[in-house]
C-alpha cells in the first residue's frame, strides 16, 4: 500500500494558505444535495458538524450520549494554546509549530503541525465570538498561562473548566444547526460499523442503544470525531464511556491504525486506591506553573509516610528530593508530560513513593504559597506580616488560581490540599496515535476523515499540555471544512446514496450476528472483569516503560484473554432494550484487539520517544534514546481478516527543523 | 394583542401575574390593619363603626374594593391552577422528603393559600357579608355624627368573646404569616428585581412585614377575648 | 461498611417502577457510583440484571450521572455530583434510598436513567450565539470587564445535569434555562440576540412541560455547580423587558 500523506508543495509557511487558495470547492447549490455522516459530537464533531451544517452540507451527527453536551472533550481542564503573542513574549506561528514538533518529540507531521499553530489563533477568536468566558485581565482583555514544555505564556484559559467551555461553544453552534434542520442529531446512537461501496465510505451500522434497534444511515462521506482510546488500559483520565469501537470498525474495513503505542501518560492525577476503582482523575497539568514535585530523599522517610507515621509535614527541606528541579534545571515542574511522568516511575521505583500503593509523589504548594502570601501582604501595604497572615494571603491567591481543582482533590481523596502537599501519580490521559490520515484528514479509504484525538496527525510521540483542544478546534472547524470538498468536489454527481444495497445489507446482518453471538457465549464473567484484567495486562507491559521481553508476554496473554472473552462473557438483559452491558461487551472486544496491536506496534518501534519508553533505549541517566536513523516514520497498521497486523510506513521528512535531542535541561 | 395573550399564557407571565396581585393584596394588609386598630379605641366604637360606615358606602372605596375582590380571585384562582400544572410537571414525589433544599412554605404556598380562602370566607361571611346583606347588625347613633351606623364594633367585640372563633383566626393569621414569608420575597423575585445589595433588605422587610402585620391583627381578638374574660 | 440500599427499578418508560433492597459492603474511599459498581458486578454474578444509571467523566463535569440520594438530587454534599460523593460521607448500617429524577420531563428510561433530552431542546431554541464559523473578529477585539466576565462564567458553569429540576417541586427548568440566558446576555458578543434568545428559550422550556418557578430555591441548594437562583429573577426581567420594551 503506497501512503500519499498529499502534503502540498510550496514552502511550510505557505502550504497551508496556498492550498486553500486552490483547493476543489462545491458550489452552494450542490452543498445541499451532498450528506454528510459525522460520527461524535465532542470537540471536534461538533466543531465539524455545526461547520459543515453552515456551510450548507446535510448532516447526520451521532453520539452514543444523551447529549453532544456530555463528550469527554468537557473534562479538560487547563487550556488552549494560541499563538497570539498577546502577551508579548516572543510567541509566533513558528514558535508554536517548533514546540510542538519538539514536544512530539520529532514523530510528527510538519505540514499538519504548522497548519495547526497557523488555525490555532482563529480558534480563540471563534470561541471568544461563541461567547466563551476566558479568563481576562483587568483590562478587559485575554489573559494566559504557561504550560509544560514551553517557554512562553500562551495558553488560554477558561478557569479550570477550559474544556467545558470550549466544547459548550461548539455544543451551542451545533445546535443551532440542530435548531434549523441543517444537521440531524442522533442521541444515543452507536455507531458499529462502517459501510463501503465500490470502495468509498458511503455509511454506518447504528444501534439505538434505548431500543436496540439496528438502522443503516447512508452519506457521500463519513467522518469520524470519535476520540481516543485511552480506556484500553481500563483505569485512565478518560470518561467511562471512552472507546475505539468506531475507529476499529473503519479499521476492520480497511482504514489504518496508526502509531497506536503512543499512549501520554498525565503526570498528576490522582493516586488510585483501591481495587474498586472505576477510573482515574486528572489534576490539571496547570498546577505545575507553582506545584513543587517531590519525594523524600531516603527510603525510610517514604516508608513512615507510606505507613502514616509521618505526613510530608514531617520531612525537613534538605531531606526532600525536587527531582524535576533537580534533573531539568531550565524546565524545572514544567517539563512535558512524558518527561515528568518517567522521573515520577523512577522516584516509585526506587521505593520512594508516598501512598499506600507506594506509587504516589507529592505535589507541593507550600512554596507558592508563601511567595505569593508574600507578594500579596506587599501589595495590600501590611507591614510584617505573621506567618499565618502570609499562609491565609497566599491561600487565597492559589484558591483563586485553583480553587475548583483543590476542592475537586478534597472531595476525592477527603485531604485538605492546602495544608497537606497533593499526592499524585502519572495516569494515561491522552492517545497520540489514531486512524491514519493524509493532509485532507482523510484516511486511506476515500471518503473516509478522522478528526481530533481520533486521528495521529499532529501530536507526534507525545503531546503537550493545551494543545488537544487546540487540535480538535482546528480539525473541526478550519480543516475538515475545507478539505472535505476535495472529496465532495467529486462526487456533485452522485445521487443519494441508498441504504438498500447488498453492501449495507451485509453489514447490517454482521452487526446482528455479532451481537446475538456475544449473548450466545452465555458463560460467567462480566464484561467489567475482562476489561480489568486488560487493563492490567496494557499498563504492565504497555505502559510508562516496556520492554521486547514484557511486550510479547503482554501480546500473548491478551490473545489467551481474548479466547476467555469468547468463551465466558455473559451479558445480562436482552439486545432489544437499553443494556449498558452488551455496549460495554462490544467495546472491550474491540479493545482487546486493539491492545493487541498496541504491543506489535510497541515492539517494533526500537526506540524510545515521547510516551513510548523502551527500558532497552536509554542513556545511562534514564533518558529517552530515539533512533532517527531507522524510525523515523509513521507505523500505519493493517489488520487483516485473520486478525493479524500488517505494518504500512509513512517516511517523515523534516525540512524545516532539525532533529535534535530532546533536552529539557 | 396576539403578544400579550402569548405573555399572559407563558410560564413567567402567569408568575408575574401571582406577584402583582400578592403585592396589592399584600398593600390592602396594611390598610386594612391601620382600619382595625381603630377597635383599640376606648370610645364605644365610634370611630371604627364611622370608619366601617364610610368603607361599604363611599362609592370610591366601593369602586376600589371590586378591584380587591378581582385581586383576590385572581391570586387565588390562578395560584390554585399553576400549582396544578406544577404537580402535573413533577409527575411523582419521592420516597423521601427533605426540607433541606427549601423552606417548608415556599413547598406549601398552594396548601397555605387554600387555608387562607378557607379562612377569608368564614371572615367575610361574619362580618362583611352579615353587615352588608342582613339586619343582624343593629344600628346605632353617635353624638356629633348625623347619620345612623352599624354596630360592627359591637358584632366585633361579641364574635372575638367566643374561644373557637379566636382559635380559626389565629390558624388564619398564621398561614398569612407563613404564606407571606415565601410570598413577598418571592415576588420580588417574580418581578426580575433582585440585587446584590438590595435583595437582604427586601428580605428583612419582607420577614418582619410577614411577622408584624399578622401579628398586629392577631392582637385584635386576643384583646378582646382576654378583655371580655377578665371583665376590665 | 454495610450499607442497605433502596433502589428505584423500572423496566422501562411504560413499565411500573418498584423500590428492590440489597445489601452492599462498600469502603469509605469509593465514589457512589463505585458503590453501584460493585453492587453491580454481584448482580451480574447472579446473572440478574444490573442497575441501570446514567454516567460517563466521574469527575463532576460531564453532567450525565443524577441520582436522588434520600430525596435529594446528588446527595447531600453541597456542590458535588454524584459521581464525586464518596462513601465516606456515609457510615456503617446506614439505609439509602436511591431514586430517578423525577419530572414529568424527564421521562424515566430505565431504573434510574431518565431523558433529558428537553434539555437539548431549549438550547437549540435559541441558546447559541449565531456566529458563524470564520466571521469571528479578534479575540482582543471587544474589551469585556473582569467582573462581568466572571459573572458570566458562574453562569455558564451549568453541567446541564438537571438537578435543578430534579429538585424543584414544580419541575421547572427556570435554573437551567435562566442560566444560559444570563452567560450570553452578559457579555458584549451575546447582547445582540439577547431579547430574541429569551423570548425563544421561554416559549421552547413552556412547550417541553416544565413547571413555573415559585423562587423555592431547591435548585440553587442542589445544583453541583452552585449556580446562583438570581438567574431566574435576572431572566423573568429580561423577558419583561423583552416583552414590554423596544418595538
Amino acid at each position: 500500500m503506497d501512503l500519499k500523506a498529499n502534503i502540498p508543495e510550496g514552502p511550510l509557511a505557505e502550504k497551508w494558505n496556498k492550498y486553500r487558495g486552490s483547493m476543489d470547492l462545491v458550489a452552494p447549490n450542490n452543498k445541499r444535495r451532498l450528506d454528510v455522516i459525522v460520527v461524535g459530537t465532542g470537540l471536534a464533531g461538533a466543531a465539524a458538524a455545526a461547520t459543515l451544517g453552515e456551510l450548507g452540507y446535510n448532516v447526520k451527527a451521532f453520539t452514543f450520549h444523551d447529549s453532544p453536551r456530555r463528550a469527554h472533550s468537557i473534562a479538560a481542564q487547563g487550556g488552549i494554546n494560541a499563538a497570539k503573542n498577546y502577551q508579548n513574549d516572543g510567541d509566533s506561528i513558528h514558535r508554536l509549530f517548533y514546540d510542538t514538533i519538539k514536544g512530539g518529540d520529532y514523530r510528527s507531521r510538519e505540514a499538519n503541525v504548522h497548519r495547526l499553530a497557523e488555525c490555532s489563533t482563529e480558534i480563540i477568536d471563534q470561541a471568544v465570538a461563541q461567547g466563551v468566558p476566558f479568563a481576562r485581565e483587568y483590562g478587559g482583555l485575554l489573559t494566559n498561562r504557561s504550560f509544560g514544555g514551553v517557554q512562553v505564556s500562551r495558553t488560554f484559559y477558561a478557569r479550570g473548566q477550559t474544556g467545558q467551555q470550549l466544547l459548550l461553544g461548539a455544543y451551542q453552534s451545533l445546535s443551532r444547526q440542530i435548531g434549523k434542520g441543517q444537521v440531524k442529531m442522533y442521541n444515543r446512537h452507536e455507531m458499529l460499523d462502517l459501510v463501503k461501496i465500490d470502495g468509498k465510505a458511503r455509511g454506518i451500522i447504528t444501534r439505538n442503544l434505548l431500543t436496540g434497534e439496528i438502522t443503516r444511515h447512508a452519506a457521500h462521506c463519513v467522518v469520524l470525531a470519535t476520540g481516543g482510546y485511552g480506556n484500553v488500559f481500563y483505569l485512565s483520565t478518560n470518561a467511562m464511556g471512552c472507546n475505539v469501537s468506531a475507529g476499529w470498525r473503519a479499521v476492520k474495513k480497511g482504514a489504518l491504525m496508526a502509531n497506536p503505542c503512543f499512549t501520554q501518560i498525565h503526570p498528576t492525577c490522582i493516586p488510585v486506591s483501591g481495587e474498586y476503582q472505576s477510573k482515574l482523575t486528572l489534576m490539571s497539568e496547570s498546577l505545575r506553573n507553582d506545584g513543587r514535585v517531590w519525594v523524600p530523599k531516603t527510603v525510610e522517610d517514604a516508608q513512615a509516610i507510606r505507613d502514616g507515621k509521618k505526613t510530608g509535614l514531617d520531612i525537613p527541606e534538605q531531606d526532600r528530593d525536587y527531582y524535576l528541579e533537580r534533573r531539568y534545571p531550565a524546565f524545572g515542574n514544567l517539563v512535558p508530560r512524558d518527561v515528568a511522568s518517567r522521573a515520577a516511575k523512577i522516584a516509585t521505583d526506587e521505593n520512594k513513593g508516598i501512598v499506600k500503593t507506594g506509587l504516589g509523589v507529592f505535589l507541593d504548594f507550600a512554596a507558592a504559597i508563601e511567595r505569593y502570601g508574600k507578594g500579596e501582604a506587599m501589595s495590600q501595604n501590611i507591614d510584617n506580616p505573621s506567618k499565618e497572615k502570609i499562609t491565609e494571603l497566599g491561600e487565597g491567591v492559589i484558591r483563586a488560581k485553583y480553587g475548583n481543582l483543590f476542592q475537586m482533590y478534597e472531595k476525592i481523596t477527603g485531604e485538605n490540599p492546602y495544608k497537606y502537599p497533593m499526592k499524585i501519580y502519572p495516569a494515561v490521559h491522552y492517545t497520540m496515535g489514531g486512524i491514519w490520515v493524509d493532509y485532507n484528514l482523510q484516511t486511506n479509504v476515500p471518503g473516509l476523515f478522522a478528526l481530533g484525538e481520533a486521528n495521529f496527525s499532529d501530536h507526534g510521540a507525545n503531546r503537550l499540555g493545551a494543545s488537544a483542544l487546540m487540535q480538535g478546534l482546528a480539525d473541526g472547524y478550519f480543516v475538515i471544512p475545507y478539505t472535505i470538498g476535495q472529496f465532495l468536489s467529486h462526487e456533485i454527481r452522485t445521487p443519494k446514496i441508498s441504504t438498500d444495497t447488498p453492501e449495507f445489507e451485509a453489514a447490517e446482518k454482521a452487526t446482528k450476528e455479532r451481537i446475538s453471538g456475544l449473548f450466545a457465549i452465555d458463560g460467567t464473567e462480566s464484561v467489567e472483569s475482562f476489561h480489568r484484567r486488560l487493563g492490567k495486562i496494557m499498563w504492565e507491559y504497555c505502559g510508562m516503560s516496556r520492554s521486547a521481553e514484557g511486550l510479547k508476554k503482554g501480546r500473548q496473554l491478551i490473545q489467551e484473554l481474548r479466547k476467555e472473552f469468547a468463551t465466558k462473557l455473559f451479558i445480562p438483559g436482552s439486545a432489544d432494550e437499553f443494556n449498558p452491558e452488551l455496549e460495554k461487551a462490544m467495546r472491550v472486544e474491540d479493545f482487546l484487539d486493539l491492545g493487541e496491536l498496541m504491543m506489535v506496534d510497541a515492539l517494533d518501534r526500537n526506540e524510545s520517544c515521547g510516551g513510548h519508553f523502551r527500558e532497552e533505549y536509554k542513556s545511562p541517566e534514564g533518558e529517552a534514546m530515539r533512533n532517527d536513523e531507522d524510525y523515523t516514520y509513521v507505523s500505519a497498521w493493517e489488520w487483516d481478516d485473520q486478525g493479524n497486523p500488517i505494518l504500512h510506513k509513512e517516511d517523515l521528512v523534516f525540512e524545516n527543523v532539525e532533529l535534535k535531542t530532546r533536552s529539557y535541561k | 394583542m396576539a403578544w400579550l395573550i402569548e405573555f399572559l399564557t407563558s410560564s413567567i407571565g402567569k408568575k408575574l401575574v401571582m406577584a402583582l396581585t400578592g403585592l396589592f393584596l399584600v398593600l390592602f394588609l396594611v390598610v386594612h390593619l391601620i382600619g382595625n386598630l381603630q377597635l383599640f379605641y376606648g370610645d364605644g366604637g365610634q370611630a371604627f363603626n364611622v370608619y366601617a360606615h364610610f368603607m361599604t358606602t363611599n362609592p370610591l372605596v366601593k369602586f376600589l374594593s371590586i378591584g380587591l375582590y378581582a385581586g383576590i380571585l385572581l391570586h387565588a384562582i390562578q395560584g390554585v391552577l399553576i400549582a396544578w400544572q406544577n404537580k402535573k410537571a413533577k409527575g411523582s414525589n419521592y420516597a423521601v422528603t427533605t426540607y433541606k433544599n427549601g423552606t417548608w412554605m415556599s413547598k406549601n404556598m398552594a396548601l397555605l393559600g387554600i387555608l387562607i380562602f378557607g379562612f377569608l370566607c368564614i371572615h367575610m361571611g361574619d362580618f362583611w357579608y352579615s353587615m352588608k346583606f342582613t339586619d343582624t347588625v343593629p344600628m346605632i347613633t353617635y353624638e356629633g355624627v348625623d347619620y345612623q351606623v352599624k354596630d360592627l364594633y359591637g358584632k366585633v367585640y361579641l364574635a372575638f368573646t367566643k374561644w373557637w372563633i379566636v382559635v380559626i383566626y389565629l390558624i388564619g393569621l398564621i398561614a398569612i404569616s407563613l404564606h407571606l414569608i415565601h410570598g413577598f420575597t418571592s415576588s420580588f423575585a417574580s418581578l426580575g428585581l433582585v440585587h446584590k445589595k438590595y435583595t437582604p433588605i427586601i428580605k428583612m422587610i419582607g420577614w418582619s412585614y410577614s411577622i408584624l402585620i399578622p401579628l398586629g391583627f392577631a392582637a385584635i381578638p386576643l384583646f378582646v377575648f382576654f378583655k371580655n374574660l377578665w371583665n376590665y | 461498611m454495610k450499607l442497605t440500599l433502596k433502589v428505584w427499578r423500572q423496566k422501562n418508560a411504560n413499565a411500573k417502577g418498584h423500590f428492590e433492597s440489597h445489601a452492599v459492603e462498600a469502603d469509605e474511599h469509593m465514589s457512589f457510583l463505585e458503590m453501584l459498581d460493585v453492587l453491580n458486578e454481584t448482580l451480574i454474578s447472579q446473572r440478574k440484571e444490573p442497575v441501570v444509571f446514567d454516567h460517563d467523566c466521574r469527575e463532576g463535569i460531564c453532567g450525565s450521572c443524577g441520582l436522588v440520594i434520600n430525596g435529594r438530587p446528588h446527595g447531600p454534599q453541597a456542590g458535588t455530583t454524584a459521581c464525586q460523593l464518596h462513601m465516606r460521607s456515609y457510615k456503617d448500617g446506614d439505609t439509602i434510598t436511591i431514586e430517578p429524577f423525577r419530572a414529568t420531563s424527564f421521562p424515566v428510561i430505565k431504573d434510574l436513567a431518565v431523558d433529558r433530552s428537553s434539555f437539548d431542546k431549549i438550547i437549540q431554541s435559541g441558546g447559541y450565539i449565531s456566529v458563524n464559523t470564520g466571521q469571528a473578529p479578534d479575540g482582543n477585539a471587544i474589551a469585556i470587564e473582569k467582573e462581568q466576565a466572571s459573572d458570566a462564567f458562574d453562569s455558564a458553569a451549568c453541567i446541564g445535569c438537571g438537578a435543578c429540576v430534579a429538585a424543584c417541586p414544580n419541575g421547572s427548568a427556570m435554573l437551567f434555562t435562566s442560566a444560559k440566558v444570563n452567560h450570553l446576555g452578559k457579555i458584549p458578543q451575546g447582547e445582540v440576540e439577547h431579547k430574541h434568545r429569551v423570548k425563544n428559550m421561554i416559549k421552547q422550556m413552556d412547550k417541553e412541560g416544565f413547571g413555573k418557578c415559585s423562587n423555592v430555591g431547591a435548585c440553587e441548594v442542589e445544583c453541583p455547580k452552585e449556580i446562583s437562583i438570581s438567574n431566574i429573577a435576572n431572566m423573568n426581567r429580561y423577558y419583561l423587558a423583552s416583552v414590554f420594551g423596544g418595538q
